[in-house]
């Protein structure tokens, strides 16, 4: 096929450099889509005109993303992964390197930053309902980032090999042995050890900087891709491509560039003005972005008294630690709850069945006697479902508005519930276990999973109210 | 036999909870607040001196180099004429001669890298400079110990006082109190000897000493709050800069 020759690229503006740069445009565009792609997704990619504070933190999550490649880059250059000299290496960074605990610090606090930024991306989505149809898929590849991230972050976790990089990754990866029968040979294949050791960290190392580095930014192509294909959903829910003016565009958008670059541009120097706030004068943040422990090197023989995860995991930890061998008569009866519910209100017949039959089969294995699994187990898997639920949303949420605005009293309070429980989960997964503190975070579990489960449930009995035909500003 | 079973299992309770007990004491343990000022230098100075006297024979500071304490306002002369006492080189890092294995069977474990100890010892009871001064003024006699040593915030600890020549000896005394309706029982340090130094040129020594620990875990940590001042403040500029940006381009928006 012949290439067609393309039109000359528009460049308006004045100056002697004008004709220049007009030519040598046309000249890469006749070879690459430079200008098509520029006017896809940023000068002609029209964005609802009513975006608010919470749709600062895509934009953000990006900048966090750069800045941890970059750092990361530099700190590779000095870092040696390996375990007699790993330690050694970080402290060479943060005192022989010239600007070394500048990279190293903006490294450290990016790590926890990128979880603020994408914590506060989703609650986004769960308030605007930007997960509903037609934004499935971006929803689930934003969830495969979010999934990607946390293994990142654990395996980045290990490489300073202080003691809490070491005991942290023991316990996470020791959670692998839960997994009945392959358990413990697959723990020894992840670790390549019988500990965690030498081998362990030269694959974390591996895995945090190139495998997992390659699969976000794959993830994270594929997220604004499938955003720019349907367009951007608003704080009112509402689709902008309803009303278009007589060249198609839609009457509620602006163009991406100029007005969401210089508006992102303001939210970029507002989070770096907090983020070089933690990062010159509270790298540490009180021993949440920087643990103090691991300012001791890892000592295979010497277990912390006290082993938590940094606190982005927290949540997950509470989960699993709420899963005890007393809990899983309330959780067996949860899910024999559960399946009489759907009894009652489904009307197909063959989902009452499938919902009996697998009820039947979850309680067994909770509380059978013999034929039931080991509550550790259970933690495992209870952790995992409370990462991956949020990838149904799409299809939990029947409510017929999609946007808090217009939704009802019901699914307001489900989410303000659903946050602090979230919250409340974290504080504990910080603490060591206490009586008190496990049960908070046994009925944190149960709010934590109820906010998904009965969505189908509490979105269309919810009293919602009539969604505008234009957005509102 | 079963008795034998009996006492195994108490022999195997007692070494479990041990620890336990050992680490909940020092948990509870109240600490006093370090009076340090990171930028007195002649504190600093004094600090660095007591540190490589008493403390750089035993335990290393790998990761630190001695011309480092440039930072604290010593030249390169200065350093080597009077903190340099093993003939290596001002650029060299702060090592020690003894050996792992040696220190291990002398005090049942080898005395820890003291680099980035001021920051490691940080937890929510205080700062890792708080944990330091405490502890450096806690040890009293104890003849139950190897050592004759032990200390209130690190109970058995297996380090012996080094500095007792100039604090003297305390004893962990009783002392009955008066709590809310009832009387209990606390333990005080109290001074049964004393030393060269007085209690609270004592304490002043110490002071300098972990301040200069805590220089010595970051020194770069003055450097970069001063840096911090000047990246906020033009970003707070570039703020201003774009908020105006944006307004332009914003005001036919409605």
């Amino acid at each position: 096929m012949a290439a067609t020759p393309k039109e000359p690229v528009q460049f308006r503006g004045a100056g002697p450099l004008n004709a220049p740069i007009s030519d040598a445009l046309t000249w890469v565009d006749q070879r690459f889509p430079l200008m098509s792609l520029w006017r896809d997704h940023l000068s002609q990619y029209y964005a609802p005109k009513n975006f608010n504070f919470w749709y600062f933190f895509g934009s953000l999550a990006m900048l966090v993303l750069v800045i941890q490649i970059v750092t990361g880059i530099f700190l590779v250059m000095h870092y040696k992964p390996s375990a007699a000299e790993a330690f050694a290496s970080v402290e060479y960074i943060m005192r022989d390197v010239p600007g070394g605990w500048f990279i190293r610090y903006m490294h450290s606090t990016g790590a926890s930053a990128f979880f603020i930024v994408v914590y506060l991306h989703m609650f986004r989505g769960l308030m605007y309902g930007s997960y509903r149809q037609p934004r499935e898929l971006i929803w689930i590849f934003g969830m495969l980032i979010y999934l990607c991230l946390m293994a990142e972050a654990f395996f980045g976790y290990l490489l300073p090999w202080g003691q809490m990089s070491f005991w942290g990754a023991q316990v996470i990866v020791n959670l692998f042995g839960a997994i009945p029968v392959i358990g413990s040979d697959l723990v020894d294949w992840i670790r390549g050890d019988f500990v965690v050791s030498d081998a362990t960290l030269n694959r974390f190392f591996a895995f945090h900087v190139i495998a997992l580095p390659l699969v976000l930014l794959g993830l994270v192509a594929a997220h604004i891709m499938a955003l720019h294909e349907v367009g951007s959903n608003n704080p009112d829910g509402v689709e902008i491509k309803k009303n278009k003016d007589a060249q198609g565009r839609p009457l509620d958008g602006i163009p991406f560039h100029p007005y969401y670059t210089v508006k992102d541009i303001v939210g970029v120097v507002v989070f770096l003005f907090l983020f070089f706030l933690v990062v010159f004068f509270m790298p540490e943040m009180g021993g949440y972005f920087l643990e103090f422990n691991n300012f001791i090197p890892a000592d295979p023989l010497k277990t912390p008294p006290h082993i938590a995860p940094v606190w982005y995991f927290t949540p997950y930890y509470s989960i699993l630690r709420a899963i005890t061998e007393e809990f899983m008569l309330v959780l067996a009866i949860g899910v024999a709850a559960y399946v009489v519910l759907i009894w009652l209100t489904a009307r197909d017949t063959r989902i009452k069945l499938a919902a009996a039959a697998i009820g039947l089969v979850v309680v067994v294995l909770m509380k059978g006697g013999p034929l039931a699994l080991d509550a550790k187990v259970w933690g495992v898997a209870m952790m995992g479902a409370a990462t991956l639920i949020f990838f149904v949303l799409p299809w939990l949420d029947r409510s017929p508005v999609k946007s808090i605005r217009y939704k009802g009293t019901l699914f307001r309070t489900a989410l303000t519930i659903f946050v602090i429980t979230f919250i409340v989960l974290g504080y504990y997964g910080v603490q060591t276990v206490t009586p008190v503190g496990t049960v908070i975070s046994q009925i944190g579990t149960l709010l934590y999973f109820a906010f998904f489960l009965l969505m189908p449930w509490y979105s269309v009995m919810d009293k919602t109210k009539p969604e505008p035909d234009r957005v509102t500003m | 036999m079963a008795d034998n079973m009996k006492k195994l299992k108490t022999l195997i309770a007692a070494l479990l909870f041990a620890p336990a007990l050992a680490l909940a004491a020092g948990a509870d343990v109240r600490l006093d607040r370090a009076p340090i000022n990171e930028n007195d230098q002649a504190s600093l100075q004094r600090g660095a001196r007591h540190f490589v006297n008493y403390c750089l024979n035993c335990h290393s500071a790998n990761y630190m180099r001695y011309n480092r304490l440039q930072d604290i306002g010593l030249t390169d002369q200065q350093i080597l004429d009077n903190l340099v006492f093993t003939g290596v080189k001002v650029g060299d890092l702060m090592r020690v001669a003894m050996d792992q294995k040696d220190a291990k069977e002398w005090f049942g474990a080898a005395p820890p890298d003291l680099t980035v100890i001021a920051r490691s010892r940080a937890s929510h009871a205080g700062s890792g400079a708080d944990w330091l001064y405490s502890y450096l003024r806690g040890f009293y006699r104890d003849a139950e110990r190897p050592t004759g040593w032990n200390n209130t915030v690190y109970p058995n600890v297996g380090m012996p006082h080094v500095l007792w020549e100039l604090q003297g000896e305390q004893v962990l005394a009783e002392r009955k109190v008066q709590a809310a309706g009832y009387e209990k029982t606390e333990h005080v340090l109290k001074l049964d000897k004393p030393g060269k130094l007085s209690a609270v040129e004592y304490d002043q020594m110490v002071a300098d000493l972990v301040n200069y620990m805590v220089f010595m875990g970051e020194p770069v940590r003055n450097d970069r709050k001063i840096i911090g001042l000047f990246v906020l403040l033009a970003l707070g500029l570039l703020f201003v800069v774009t908020y105006a940006l944006k307004k332009e381009y914003w005001k036919d928006v409605h």
